[in-house]
């Protein structure tokens, strides 16, 4: 039985159940999703193109339990449980498992014109708006997606009226908790309204290593005339954890986004980005960084997709991998007949600290538009051996001089993560990522690897 | 006894298989000025990097004491910790690596290697601010990344900043006057000359008399075909500048 056969089995025994449990204006999505698995068949494994390094199909294939009848979960998990990223914002949610949880401040201080609620709640209260939104963006034509519609039961909402500017950042928290293998079915809207701006940063953290938790994540983030959004996503779970995040973006015309990707410790892990720049003079930077070590395996594939003239695009991967950790990176950049005037730009850099370690890189363009500025280029090599030699003439440690060159590698991608305050935390963590301490372990209270 | 710095005996070394060192003897006191001088490929860089430990360098036979010191059994930054010092032909740009946390780490792994405690942030300041008066680096200079975009003064310049904080008994200047325009050439000398103490001492390596008259040599070493074929005081640079190497060239591959 495929994985997929799994789940739509899961499903169809327990129809009645999840559709319960869930309102009317998420359950209508469900029956375009399960046809459209029952087409697939089979989820993408490493023989597809742009899968080298990464099986969904194995990432799913194991017996995971899922939360069908909305068992709640401990609360008191997200109140013992210390970020690794912490005072970045008041504006803070937590997600157990699969479950949203506002904090009491997030309730207090919620501006007005912001909605950071519960897909569920919004679902039930403003079925008008969720119609309009959700699964516009993650169609039924990647099966992975479409299982998430078709599992989904609660997620995130972040929703900035028209004009507002929000100066806080929001933040959510994903944490895994469960006392068994356990899939959580995640997903986010994200809606910034016409010349609303906002910033959001995104963690995910697994507790009780344990047990095998998979995160299947589907966001989709609207950004209308001339909104400004900047998207922060880190991850920083355990080798137990297996991530498939979907992100699907819409930019209309004017509208300004930056997104920030950091894996720092993850299990396996494919992150997807979808650009789609629907109106002129939009601004895109992407800035990506995913640092492995042991057996993991990070996966990043983005596509940007130019539709309309006048805009610009940047994107920045950056990968250290060590030990036999692989990485994979799979970038295009696919230019309309019509947009005119686009500038479209890709950089991959990858460093190899070991020899065991592996890296499949796959930069495209595809430019159907003469006027345009494109450009990409990839580059995997190793330290460099002049540099450690030059820092060990001046007392500098080998060991130390090999981080310090890690650490610099990737300050370029920490440069641009637009949330200050992040900025020196993200410096802090990936210093103490290289450093060999468990990630995770500091401040948390849950103990699980003492 | 007689009080030595260095002294390399019968040292051989070479690159992927090929011999470039074929017995360099050589002896340094303390408070000297030594130079090495010699054409381009006789193997005056590889003798920097064989005494600094690059491991680009196998070396196949003799000796070098450092002041009592198995110099070649140390790693590079034990020979660093010890006293030695490289100022290199072409100093590395490392992008992302800033002058201060550079610097900081050189200091305090020093202060480890010999069970100190590591420097508070205001005294290290303090030190950083102080040496750099001695080769006119520019602050701006410190809170970039190592070398990184600087020109070629600026980076040589940093090389004896780097010497004047790290205090060495013994420093090497490779080739210190490439790359230098007249006024650098003259600060950078300037710096290495107020450096100077009857403790510590100095090798410059160089093919040029041009440097020679900037910091004065008490001796003059010429390099060729791998070995130290003659050594003089300091009127042999102003021979060679004079007659060229084919005299001395002729001699050797004659005896």
């Amino acid at each position: 039985m495929s994985a997929i056969d799994q789940y739509i089995s899961l499903y169809e025994h327990n129809r009645e159940a999840i559709d319960s449990n869930a309102p009317h204006a998420l359950n209508r999505l469900r029956p375009d999703a399960l046809s459209a698995l029952k087409r697939f068949g089979r989820f993408p494994g490493k023989r597809d193109e742009g899968y080298t390094k990464v099986s969904v199909e194995d990432m799913f294939a194991p017996d995971f339990g899922v939360n069908i009848t909305r068992v709640p979960f401990a609360v008191d998990v997200a109140r013992s449980f210390r970020c690794d990223v912490p005072n970045v914002s008041t504006l803070l949610g937590v997600v157990v498992n699969d479950s949203f949880r506002p904090t009491a401040t997030l309730l207090k201080n919620c501006p007005e014109g912001v909605t950071v609620d519960s897909l569920a709640s919004v679902a039930a209260s403003d079925p008008d708006f969720i119609k309009e939104y959700l699964g516009r963006l993650s169609d039924n034509r990647d099966a992975a997606a479409a299982l998430n519609t078709l599992l989904m039961k609660e997620g995130v909402v972040v929703r900035v009226r028209a004009g507002v500017k929000l100066d806080k950042a929001i933040q959510i928290v994903n944490i895994f908790n469960a006392s068994a293998d356990f899939m959580a079915v995640r997903r986010v809207l994200v809606v910034i309204e016409d010349d609303a701006s906002a910033r959001i940063l995104f963690c995910d953290h697994s507790q009780s290593g344990d047990f095998k938790y998979l995160s299947s994540l589907v966001t989709e983030v609207f950004l209308h005339r001339g909104a400004s959004l900047d998207y922060c996503d880190i991850e920083e779970s355990t080798e137990q954890t297996s991530r498939m995040s979907q992100l699907f973006i819409s930019q209309d015309e004017g509208s300004r986004l930056t997104v920030n990707g950091t894996s720092l410790t993850v299990g396996t892990t494919r992150n997807e980005y979808k650009v789609d720049i629907n109106g002129s003079h939009c601004d895109t930077e992407i800035a990506v960084m995913a640092i492995a070590d042991r057996k993991q395996t990070i996966d990043n594939s983005a596509r940007i997709n130019h539709f309309a003239p006048r805009s610009r695009s940047n994107q920045l991967f950056k990968y250290l991998l060590d030990e036999q950790s692989q990485g994979a990176f799979e970038g295009l950049i696919y230019v309309a007949p019509d947009a005119v005037h686009t500038e479209a730009y890709q950089t991959d850099r990858n460093l190899l600290a070991s020899a065991d370690a592996r890296m499949h890189t796959a930069p495209q363009l595809e430019i159907y538009c003469d006027d345009v500025k494109c450009s990409h280029g990839a580059a995997t090599g190793q330290l460099d051996q002049n540099a450690l030699f030059y820092m060990q003439t001046r007392g500098v440690p080998k060991s130390e001089a090999r981080m310090m060159l890690m650490q610099a590698f990737m300050s370029d991608v920490i440069d641009r993560v637009a949330i200050e305050g992040l900025r020196d935390r993200l410096r802090h963590l990936v210093e103490r990522r290289l450093s060999g301490e468990h990630a995770a372990c500091g401040d948390c209270a849950a103990s699980c690897h003492n | 006894m007689e009080d030595i710095l260095l002294k390399v005996d019968n040292l051989h070394a070479g690159i992927e298989g090929k011999e470039i060192l074929k017995g360099i003897n050589l002896t340094v006191r303390p408070g000297e000025v030594g130079a090495i001088v010699g054409q381009t490929g006789c193997g005056k860089s590889t003798v920097s990097g064989v005494v600094a430990g690059d491991p680009k360098f196998t070396v196949t036979g003799g000796s070098a004491d450092f002041h009592g010191v198995d110099l070649l059994a140390l790693s590079p930054e034990d020979r660093s910790h010890e006293g030695l010092f490289l100022s290199f032909q072409y100093p590395v740009e490392i992008p992302g690596v800033s002058m201060v946390n550079f610097m900081r780490a050189a200091v305090n792994a020093k202060r480890k290697y010999f069970n100190e405690p590591a420097l508070s942030a205001g005294d290290f300041l303090k030190l950083m601010r102080q040496k750099r008066e001695i080769v006119e680096l520019d602050n701006k200079l410190a809170s970039r990344s190592v070398n990184e975009g600087f020109s070629g003064g600026e980076k040589k310049r940093n090389e004896i900043f780097q010497m004047a904080v790290l205090e060495p008994r013994l420093s090497i200047l490779d080739e210190t006057d490439s790359g230098l325009d007249i006024d650098a050439l003259r600060i950078v000398a300037g710096g290495v000359n107020r450096l100077k103490t009857e403790r510590n001492a100095t090798i410059v390596i160089t093919h040029y008399q041009r440097l020679l008259d900037y910091i004065k040599p008490d001796f003059v070493h010429i390099l060729y075909k791998g070995r130290i074929v003659y050594s003089g005081g300091p009127e042999l640079a102003l021979e060679l500048e004079e007659k060229g190497y084919d005299w001395i060239k002729q001699q050797v591959d004659n005896q």
